[in-house]
């Protein structure tokens, strides 16, 4: 690959830029919709009655056991053939968010349940009613525990976002594609310039929710498992 | 409906419980009056731990009523969360909220709960903290606190509600020997300022000094109600002394 190919991709990186942020935007819509929904997912599996418990179990097996490509197909065409009129960018949110939710609801329930139970007692022993003792003493704990394994589920998730690109979306790898069908000699550095900003993005990403976990750092909550070592301190 | 008529701090009327086929307890009745300390002692799985959380409805009793004054807790549409928060409640185990500082610990209660301004809600905890004497500790989480300092906040956290009455379970029993001390005094002294207090424990230094009565449970029910001294002295139950002298060996008789 010359120096002449290269100042040629470099021509095309606005473009991929622009269209990067299009994965920006599905990544940031659907991780919300994913914990949100993955959060209210979690909670009822722990503390809601047998039948909606298992109706939240389902939802999960679901969503885990349905390859990407074809829950997009599925919402698009699904969505599509019902008569709304979705776009494909939409369409992308909710497959991809539904599926994510149906991931992080794992790690929340992980985390939801390690809250030690004495915990809730002594919340209801003050007055607190259930949605106060989630609000106040569980998700604070358990979001918190969860930031680790959600930090792997968000740099899965980002790279996920390239398969709306099977539905149509005008993102990265779409965006790429255009450029090389046109261009074909440049059709390896456009992809080397596509992963590479993917590898930057991921980092970037992961450095902050490490931050993020610093910050929100409370001696003796790293683990319940530790806190004996952490009371010697 | 209101058959605490003579209107007694706490009225426990015929509670039972049963987990499987085993009935924790049977049929167990007795009343508190304002200011009174009672010491509940027993041999393990004799229920009081379990009578202590039927009288918050932390556990559900199967047949029976629980009045704090005109209130019945027990009632089918009883504001449960609204009693509970009259009602001071400290665990074996602390249970402190792990995510929270001392203060923040302390000020959970009345600033969401009883939904006073976060400002009140510091100064009311801040009191709470300086009572148990650990003003200065306000802003360490529990995990570095020694297991005494994080009982005290325990107990400054029930304290901070103003509760009517306070429910100790085995409060010391998960305690180095050496941190036990620093619990008991902050619990005599509440109880000599007036706190009306339901203990289940067995450290007789603490019965002796501050109980008006000691409960002796045994097999599910109250098998012996009396002062502590004439407890000792005089037991009506041969079971009565028997248990007595055994824990006297065991945690001997000082604080």
């Amino acid at each position: 690959m010359t120096a002449e190919i290269w100042s040629q991709v470099w021509q095309f990186t606005p473009t991929l830029l622009w269209a990067m942020l299009i994965n920006v935007q599905l990544l940031l819509a659907l991780i919300a919709l994913g914990l949100v929904t993955g959060v209210v997912v979690a909670l009822i599996e722990v503390y809601s009655p047998r039948p909606l418990a298992a109706l939240a179990l389902a939802y999960e097996w679901f969503f885990r056991g349905v390859p990407e490509l074809v829950l997009l197909f599925l919402f698009y065409f699904g969505l599509t053939q019902m008569g709304m009129d979705i776009s494909p960018f939409f369409a992308a949110v909710l497959a991809l968010g539904f599926r994510s939710s149906g991931y992080q609801s794992q790690i929340f329930r992980g985390a939801i349940q390690s809250v030690p139970p004495g915990q809730l007692m002594a919340a209801h022993s003050l007055g607190m009613g259930t949605m106060k003792t989630i609000r106040y003493v569980i998700l604070p704990q358990a979001l918190r525990l969860s930031i680790p394994p959600w930090s792997n589920e968000f740099s899965a998730v980002f790279k996920d976002t390239t398969l709306a690109y099977g539905i149509g979306v005008v993102e990265i790898v779409r965006q790429a594609r255009y450029i090389s069908v046109r261009n074909f000699p440049l059709t390896l550095p456009v992809f080397i310039l596509v992963a590479f900003m993917f590898l930057v993005l991921t980092y970037l990403g992961n450095w902050g929710l490490g931050r993020l976990e610093q910050r929100l750092h409370v001696p003796g909550l790293e683990t319940h498992a530790k806190r004996g070592e952490a009371r010697e301190l | 409906m209101n058959s605490n008529s003579a209107a007694h701090l706490l009225k426990v009327e015929d509670v039972h419980k049963r987990y499987g086929r085993e009935e924790v307890l049977r049929g167990v009745s007795f009343t508190m009056e304002r200011a009174d300390t009672k010491v509940i002692i027993g041999a393990s799985g004799t229920g009081k731990s379990t009578l202590l959380r039927c009288i918050n409805k932390l556990t559900d009793p199967d047949q029976g009523r629980v009045w704090l004054e005109d209130q019945e807790i027990t009632g089918r549409r009883a504001p449960v969360n609204n009693i509970r928060s009259q009602m001071g409640f400290v665990f074996q185990d602390f249970n402190l909220f792990t995510h929270l500082p001392a203060l923040d610990n302390v000020r959970i209660g009345p600033q969401r709960v009883k939904g006073i301004r976060r400002r009140e809600a510091t100064a009311v905890a801040q009191e709470a903290l300086a009572t148990v004497g650990l003003k200065e500790k306000a802003q360490s989480y529990p995990a570095q606190l020694s297991g005494g300092q994080q009982q005290r906040v325990a107990i400054a956290r029930a304290l901070a509600m103003s509760p009517k009455l306070m429910l100790f379970d085995e409060p010391t029993s998960a305690l180095d020997p050496e941190l036990i001390g620093e619990v008991l005094e902050v619990m005599i002294k509440l109880a000599k300022e007036g706190m009306t207090m339901l203990v289940v424990s067995h450290e007789m230094g603490f019965a002796r000094t501050v109980a008006d009565e000691i409960i002796f449970m045994e097999g599910g029910v109250i098998l012996e109600q009396a002062p502590p001294e004439s407890m000792f002295r005089n037991p009506q139950h041969k079971r009565t002394g028997e248990f007595l002298r055994k824990i006297s060996d065991l945690y001997g008789e000082s604080e």
